[in-house]
């Protein structure tokens, strides 16, 4: 587990944070310019907090007049730029921390055929790729990652994200990722931290926290809503069918293997209401829920919160339609949906 | 004398003085070129303006300067000749001091810019990789700013080897002793008809210069290839 609590003046930003990050994927949220990269430097130990205290399990990092320097912390740092080191090979770069686990991340995150070859002649993913080995290699107790793709463009994107995925699901260490893409969020995170001005705003398992529709406008209008953890049950006519604690949800194609662990993403502009079962209609989804809140959102709608099964979600109406269809909490409706998966975590 | 014992005496003296000025004056014009990239301190401009002084002051008033300072009365040359018995004033060494002093500023330009260039973040990288800072100076920082440092080297050896101002006034021109290329020139070119050695000795200059520049940037494109990103 690893404790944050600190403050720090940076120009005009005022930062200022608290949180607890247990191991798992925890993503550090915010807008640009927020002060995110800031607090994993923090973290390792490249930008002194002004007050406050820094712990990793019974280590303590920074406490007063105590700041252990950056090459002592023992974190893995994934640069948003890689930050190879350009004279050296591959191999070398890979090793200049320590050779923990050299022959399995090499074979992991395919690596073999670089390994004698300098950063100059590497495209943008395989960079990241030796800089997340790289960082791996030093037997860290904590991985920091900031806007590791966001360099890469969206084939090289989908190159590198399984393997942080992976990495994600088998350490049990704390891994903090930077990123303000709501994609990268919804494939990655188990638990989410979102940063506004240098303030936490929210933090908690991301599915509670996206099921919060008073944390709605930290995110793009297209990205607020809820998140599904289901598992694929069966294929059928061209339609997956997964199981969720909110019942069976179908998405179209043929994804994944029986079994697999999928995550889907449910806008909540795209969740539409229904006071009785909706029949003819091409939609996939109809789950049936229970209104447990009806909140207003910032901009003037108004958020319906549902309860499917034992699954949290949320649909973003208008105050008209809900003052005209009558709904009210305790009330069963029925909510009609196309999910998109955020592919296999 | 062309081409004679004389000639390559005066050659090989001249390269001697150059390169142990450069060797010599390497270490700490890397030392000066990372303190007034890298640190903030009171009295840097301070600082740089006296590194820079050989830069702008009348070369002869640096030898002169030289003299006071480091001959055989003077504070430090006292010292020196006392207890170690080693004397600069008037000796090969004290060239070498003159052509030192001169290239220094000009190594420490371009080490400084070196320095300034350098990904810092590289060097926080190595940092978090569990280096400590000796070892990013050594296996980071250095291979990163090492075009810059060949950079001052050459520089700085082209300026040893014309030295002509300080070196004189310091060391004057004794033959086998202090006198290199260009005073060996100035000197010549009191003697009627000694131009053929003139031509000679020019010859050897502008070679040795072609030749240095060549080296370099050789040697900075192999470097450049090996450090870019």
């Amino acid at each position: 587990m690893l404790d944050v609590d600190i403050k720090a003046a940076l120009g005009d930003l005022a930062l200022d944070v608290q949180m607890q990050v247990p191991p798992g994927v925890t993503v550090l949220f915010g807008p640009s310019g927020a002060g995110k990269t800031s607090v994993i430097n923090a973290l390792a130990g490249l930008l002194r907090p002004d007050t406050g205290r820094i712990s990793l399990g019974d280590r303590v990092l920074f406490e007063g007049a105590v700041n252990v320097p950056a090459h002592l912390r023992r974190v893995g740092y994934v640069f948003q730029d890689a930050r190879l080191f350009p004279h050296l090979t591959v191999r070398q770069n890979l090793t200049y921390g320590g050779d923990h686990d050299f022959d399995r991340l090499v074979a992991v995150l395919g690596l073999e055929g670089l390994l004698d070859r300098r950063p100059a002649g590497l495209s943008g993913g395989e960079k990241q790729r030796v800089a997340l080995g790289r960082a791996l290699m030093t037997k860290p107790d904590v991985v920091l990652m900031d806007e590791p793709l966001a360099a890469l463009d969206d084939p090289r994107k989908a190159e590198v994200m399984p393997y942080i995925a992976a990495l994600g699901a088998g350490a049990g260490l704390p891994i903090i990722y930077v990123t303000h893409a709501m994609a990268e969020v919804a494939q990655l995170a188990d638990r989410i931290v979102i940063l506004d001005r240098g303030k936490v705003v929210r933090q908690g398992n991301l599915e509670e926290v996206l099921a919060d529709p008073g944390a709605a406008r930290y995110f793009a209008k297209r990205d607020a809503g809820a998140i599904l953890a289901c598992t694929v049950a069966r294929h059928e006519d061209g339609v997956t069918v997964l199981a969720s604690d909110a019942g069976e949800v179908m998405l179209p194609g043929t994804l994944g293997a029986i079994g697999d662990a999928v995550r889907l993403r449910v806008p909540a502009q795209d969740v539409i209401l229904s006071r009785q079962p909706l029949e003819g209609q091409s939609a996939l989804n109809m789950l049936a829920a229970e209104i447990t809140a009806i909140t207003p959102l910032p901009n003037e709608n108004v958020a319906v919160m549902l309860r499917a099964g034992a699954a949290p979600l949320w649909a973003e109406l208008t105050p008209m339609s809900v003052g005209k269809l009558g709904f009210v909490v305790g009330q069963t409706v029925y909510a009609v949906f196309k999910a998109t998966a955020v592919g296999p975590t | 004398m062309t081409f004679g014992p004389a000639f390559w005496e005066i050659v090989l003296l001249s390269l001697q003085v150059a390169s142990v000025a450069t060797v010599f004056t390497l270490p700490p014009a890397i030392a000066m070129g990372w303190l007034l990239a890298r640190r903030k301190f009171w009295g840097h401009g301070f600082v740089n303006g006296l590194v820079h002084l050989p830069l702008v002051l009348p070369p002869v008033v640096t030898g002169y300067l030289l003299l006071v300072v480091f001959g055989r009365q003077g504070p430090v040359g006292g010292l020196l000749n006392d207890l170690f018995g080693i004397t600069l004033a008037f000796r090969w060494t004290g060239a070498a001091l003159a052509a030192g002093i001169m290239a220094f500023p000009l190594m420490v330009r371009a080490i400084r810019l070196g320095f300034e260039a350098a990904d810092r973040g590289i060097e926080d990288a190595a940092a978090t990789l569990g280096a400590a800072p000796v070892r990013v100076f050594v296996t980071v920082t250095l291979p990163l700013v090492a075009p810059g440092i060949l950079a001052g080297a050459v520089l700085g050896f082209a300026k040893a080897l014309g030295e002509f101002g300080a070196t004189i006034t310091f060391v004057a021109a004794i033959p086998g002793q202090t006198q290199t290329i260009p005073s060996a020139i100035y000197g010549l070119l009191q003697v009627p008809g000694a131009e053929g050695d003139v031509v000679a000795l020019v010859v050897v200059s502008v070679v040795f210069a072609m030749g240095a520049l060549i080296l370099s940037e050789w040697l900075a494109r192999r470097m450049a290839q090996r450090v870019a990103a």
